[in-house]
């Protein structure tokens, strides 16, 4: 089922959480809200939800308004960041929960109730602790639970507020790596909000990226990631060096304007953005841009070398190199270099 | 084994280490205070309670509790408690839920207002009962005896419900659960150690009370004393044994409350252990 919002506003007080909102999500993708937090997606989650009202703005479910539905009608399942089972039941009864509170005439027949509950403490690969407490779960198990709960009832949606936010680092991409095969197999309209850029990287068919209330761009991974909008997204998306930059003869140089060639049109001070893998780190100037820096640490331990460097005004350069690039030019701490940029975002320092 | 550690922890010294704390004269000296003190003003009184019932024997001890006008009292005394720990526990709940889960105005109002009957003397709310309901008061000639307490259970469930969070029910609202089935499936069995908790508490205050019931009941006899008002009019008649016979049933009743608030205090605090321990053994 496909899921629109439009123009949505919502205020807390004087904080203003969503500011004219408008997002569409076909039906069947799986999809990310990405953004720091106070960016206003888990609000906007909330208000898809209907566990928050807008101010203004309506949430329609396939073309059909739904802003006046009470969540009890919505049919979305909704997953906690802290899981948020219910702590007196069992597992069993948890996912249970959503069949046996239907009304009387569309409550399946007991026997039809375990077997859908059997069959999704398969899906969810939790079988054997149908008899558990959540108390005496993983917090990755929990999750899972949670998650069956919210298919129980067959949701046409399927949200999630920062499904992985409580859990550690391996267990976390372990599960979001299970929960992109478990959309492919099932195929519900899921949207899922997290601040982890390389969680929403990794996982979802399209991502939208969340700043102050507003969406600052949306798009597949690739597009975000390799065509950023603005700098907020280009800074958000991963690591960063910045550069002051000069132009001349309508091309981009990275290191201090001399004069003459300093502003663009617009008056702002052009800024050049560059990733850290986008570096090269060479012993002898080789392209017209570059700028002299001396290698302060180096951090070997890992897929890339991470070399940090000082340039002659003392700022920081982050580069990772490769391995056999790092044994190529034998480099050690406190080597005059020169680092010249691949590739780079020009964006007007605002 | 020992080939690279420095000699100076080879030739550490053998004593055991001293654990620090305060000489045993004064140890014992802040027990002996604590002991006396206990055995002056807590089971000294519930002996003497005891021994002045029991003093002209067991059959004086029962004919006092059989009278009539005694069991006139015990009979509202438990009547009036059970009304006012039903309404309690309502109310109570009620203004619980409001103030937990909900931000409104007036909310700060209302918590002062459930404040109020601790800070000011029984007496006076009697005072104002007798103003509001009596035969010449406010709101007519029906006369409510005892529901004073209402807000007693209150404070004690607020904690509670605010440590639950909204979470577990607004995931009970999304799977398609109503309110009343919400609250009856999921608020309910997560709050009731703190609801008897606070039932526990309310049921003895509301027995026990003296002060209001005294301004408000008219002290009839055999009709509408309770058992703390008759005890004050035997004891002052110089019936001691059966003013002390009644007053070991309240005292019994003490006892029960506090093995009881016990019990549920060592259950509640077994339950948040149980959910504190989050076992992150992987997947």
């Amino acid at each position: 089922m496909s899921i629109e919002a439009r123009n949505i506003t919502k205020r807390f007080g004087d904080f203003a959480a969503l500011k004219d909102v408008t997002l569409q999500i076909p039906a069947g993708e799986l999809v990310a809200l990405l953004g720091p937090s106070g960016s206003g997606k888990t609000t906007l989650l909330r208000v898809i939800a209907g566990l928050e009202f807008p101010d203004a703005g309506a949430v329609f479910f396939d073309g059909v308004e739904t802003t006046e539905r009470s969540v009890q009608d919505r049919g979305v399942g909704f997953v906690f960041q802290h899981y948020s089972l219910f702590r007196h039941m069992t597992v069993f009864e948890n996912i249970a929960f959503g069949l046996r509170v239907k009304p009387r005439r569309e409550r399946p027949a007991n026997e039809r109730i375990r077997a859908r509950v059997n069959e999704l403490l398969k899906l969810v690969q939790l079988d054997w602790l149908a008899a558990r407490y959540p108390s005496q779960l993983s917090g990755g198990q929990r999750q899972r639970v949670a998650l069956a709960r919210a298919l129980a009832v067959e949701p046409r949606v399927l949200l999630l507020d920062e499904p992985f936010g409580a859990l550690d680092a391996k267990v976390r991409q372990e599960l979001r790596r299970w929960l992109r095969r478990l959309h492919d197999e099932i195929h519900v309209t899921s949207l899922f909000v997290t601040h982890d850029q390389e969680e929403a990287l990794e996982v979802a068919d399209r991502v939208v990226v969340m700043n102050e209330g507003r969406i600052e761009q949306e798009g597949s991974p690739d597009q975000v990631y390799h065509q950023p909008a603005n700098a907020f997204v280009y800074r958000f998306l991963g690591n960063l060096n910045l550069f002051s930059a000069r132009v001349q003869d309508g091309k981009t140089y990275i290191g201090e304007p001399a004069n003459g060639f300093v502003a663009q049109s617009d008056g702002h001070r052009p800024l050049v953005y560059v990733r850290p893998h986008l570096l090269n780190i060479e012993r002898r100037p080789t392209s017209e841009n570059h700028i002299p820096a001396w290698v302060k640490h180096i951090n070997s331990a890992g897929s890339l070398v991470k070399v940090e460097l000082a340039t002659e005004q003392g700022e920081r350069i982050q580069v990772e190199i490769s391995h056999e690039r790092y044994h190529e030019i034998d480099l050690k701490k406190d080597d005059a270099v020169f680092v010249s940029p691949r590739d780079m975002r020009v964006f007007a320092d605002t | 084994m020992a080939t690279t550690a420095s000699p100076r922890i080879l030739t550490a010294p053998r004593t055991k280490p001293r654990v620090r704390t305060d000489p045993a004269l004064v140890r014992w000296a802040l027990i002996a205070i604590g002991g006396v003190f206990l055995g002056l003003f807590l089971l000294l009184p519930l002996a003497a309670v005891f021994a002045n019932a029991f003093a002209k024997g067991a059959t004086a001890y029962m004919a006092a509790l059989r009278e009539p006008e005694a069991a006139s009292a015990i009979r509202l005394t438990l009547l009036a408690s059970a009304i006012a720990v039903c309404l309690n526990v309502v109310f109570g709940v009620a203004a619980a839920w409001a103030i937990a889960r909900f931000d409104f105005t007036g909310k700060n109002l209302l918590i002062t207002l459930i404040d109020v009957p601790f800070s000011v003397s029984p007496v006076i709310s009697g005072m104002i009962f007798v103003l509001l309901f009596g035969a010449q008061g406010w709101f007519g000639s029906w006369l409510a005896a005892r529901d004073l307490k209402i807000i007693f259970a209150v404070p004690e469930l607020i904690p509670v419900m605010q440590a639950l969070g909204g979470e577990e029910e607004e995931a009970a609202v999304t799977l398609g659960a109503s309110g009343w089935k919400t609250f009856f499936r999921i608020t309910l069995p997560n709050i009731k150690w703190g609801l008897l908790y606070g039932i526990i508490l309310c049921n003895a205050r509301a027995m026990g009370e003296f002060g209001a019931v005294s301004v408000v009941s008219g002290h009839i006899r055999g009709l509408t004393n309770t058992m703390p008002l008759y005890i004050e009019i035997l004891y002052n008649d110089y019936q001691f044994v059966p003013a002390f016979a009644i007053a070991s049933l309240l005292t019994l009743l003490a006892v029960v409350t506090l093995v009881a608030k016990s019990l549920v205090e060592w259950k509640t605090e077994r339950q948040a252990a149980e959910h504190d321990s989050v076992t992150e053994e992987g997947l």
